[in-house]
């Protein structure tokens, strides 16, 4: 058995953190990126898009996270790809953050007026640019509370990733509580990391949320 | 080499697959009913007249919500028994659950017993109800058939997260995954099928609710 003093314990999570801090930023972007991707489908006028865009959804909001990324852990080898938990947990997490963004930006666009599109065709915007000019920037704008309430969700989705052997926060933790049997302490101390990322966040959402509750 | 998919297997593992399932209606149906008992007396403290128990319960609900399920669930497992609390996993796993599922209930709870109008109180009482038996038949289950949807929904996230109490080997569906694709090698068929089975889990859940939803709360709900 190692001594380590509290401050060791505390120092390792510490250095773990930021693990979960660049796991969450980068399974937000990609989860955005991917997202949008599927709000198109999912507001398309082609009716397979929509369909699509749909199934999609039901398929990630449906199915347990952890299943998400076993299969992405178990079966991107499959298609000849050798993957790491790094890899495997942000692309895991990345589409499983772009379900739920395109839920949230469609229930966003479907808030706005109708007239908002019916003017935008009459000044002669074609589709894409009425999205990208009128659309989508008041859409954004109306969900930024609930999006960022996500990110809180997202965060803490990373402790999973340690299932899958990714060296973030609770993985460290587990390591560390092998080694010292304390498992209260080391525990609890990670509850309060996650509690210091995600408190403020909820807190911004909740700020948000009286803010844009619809102008 | 060109990977060939394999489900040869399944047929002699339809037992376990039941079994696991069976395990975690079991445990989402223990949390749905311990953890709206919990937040009806949640919300009901929150509009109580003890403020330190209001801010008991909101502490309880921020700290729950602002943490992972799986680290709750580690910290009950592994870090309750050096404080002389050994939980057996399955009593583990439902604590957990029924903690966070309340934490998030409450509020939904609460939304809905404060859009219940106040003359349905008084009417109630003016009738000659005492406040209890006012409040149980004539408050809550307006209340409950106000919040159905929301509650239904959180119902099936809970369902999908207790795919981790795996992690603390209760034997529910995740957990029969991991020893099936231990035992057959074959880990993308065996999640591949076991996701499936959570995806028709998940449908059958929503609509049986909205079926009990329909006969117990009446046409309020769809």
């Amino acid at each position: 058995m190692i001594e380590f003093t509290f401050w060791d314990i505390l120092r390792n999570l510490l250095f773990a953190t930021r693990w979960t801090v660049l796991l969450s930023v980068a399974a937000f972007v990609g989860g955005a990126v991917v997202g949008v991707a599927i709000l198109f489908a999912r507001i398309s006028v082609a009716r397979w898009a929509r369909r699509f865009g749909a199934g999609y959804i039901a398929l990630f909001q449906g199915t347990p996270l952890l299943m998400q990324l076993f299969l992405m852990f178990f079966g991107l080898p499959m298609l000849g790809l050798r993957i790491e938990p790094w890899t495997a947990a942000v692309c895991g997490l990345t589409f499983y953050a772009s379900a739920y963004l395109a839920e949230i930006w469609r229930a966003g666009v479907e808030a706005l007026p109708r007239g908002q599109s019916e003017a935008a065709a009459s000044l002669g915007l074609h589709r894409l640019q009425e999205l990208r000019l009128v659309i989508l920037p008041q859409a954004f704008r109306i969900t930024r509370a609930p999006v960022v309430g996500f990110l809180v969700q997202l965060i803490k989705s990373t402790a999973l990733a340690s299932i899958l052997g990714f060296e973030e926060l609770l993985k460290t933790a587990n390591a560390i509580n092998n080694a010292t049997f304390e498992p209260f302490k080391v525990y609890g101390l990670v509850a309060v990391i996650f509690f210091l990322l995600c408190y403020p966040l909820t807190q911004y959402a909740r700020m948000l949320e009286g803010k844009t509750a619809f102008r | 080499m060109k990977y060939a998919l394999d489900f040869t297997w399944l047929w002699g593992s339809l037992g376990a697959l039941a079994s696991g399932a069976a395990m975690t209606l079991l445990l989402i149906a223990c949390t749905t009913v311990f953890g709206l008992t919990i937040s009806i007396l949640g919300a009901a403290a929150r509009r109580g007249r003890y403020p330190w128990l209001r801010k008991l319960v909101g502490v309880y609900v921020e700290v729950i919500r602002n943490t992972p399920f799986l680290v709750q669930l580690f910290f009950i497992f592994f870090g309750l028994p050096s404080i002389g609390v050994r939980l057996d996993p399955m009593v583990a796993a439902i604590l957990a659950m029924t903690l966070n599922m309340a934490a998030y209930t409450i509020e939904v709870v609460g939304a809905g017993l404060d859009a219940v109008p106040k003359g349905q109180r008084e009417a109630a009482t003016a009738l000659g109800m005492r406040p209890r038996l006012a409040f149980l038949k004539v408050v809550l289950p307006q209340a409950l058939a106000i919040i159905y949807p929301a509650l239904t929904s959180q119902i099936i996230i809970m369902m999908l997260e207790s795919a981790v109490v795996s992690q603390i080997s209760v034997r529910e569906l995740a957990q029969e995954a991991d020893l099936l694709q231990a035992r057959t090698f074959r880990s993308f068929e065996t999640y591949l099928v076991v996701t499936l089975i959570y995806l028709a889990l998940s449908a059958a859940v929503r609509r049986g609710m909205i079926l009990f939803g329909q006969r117990m709360l009446g046409a309020g709900v769809k």
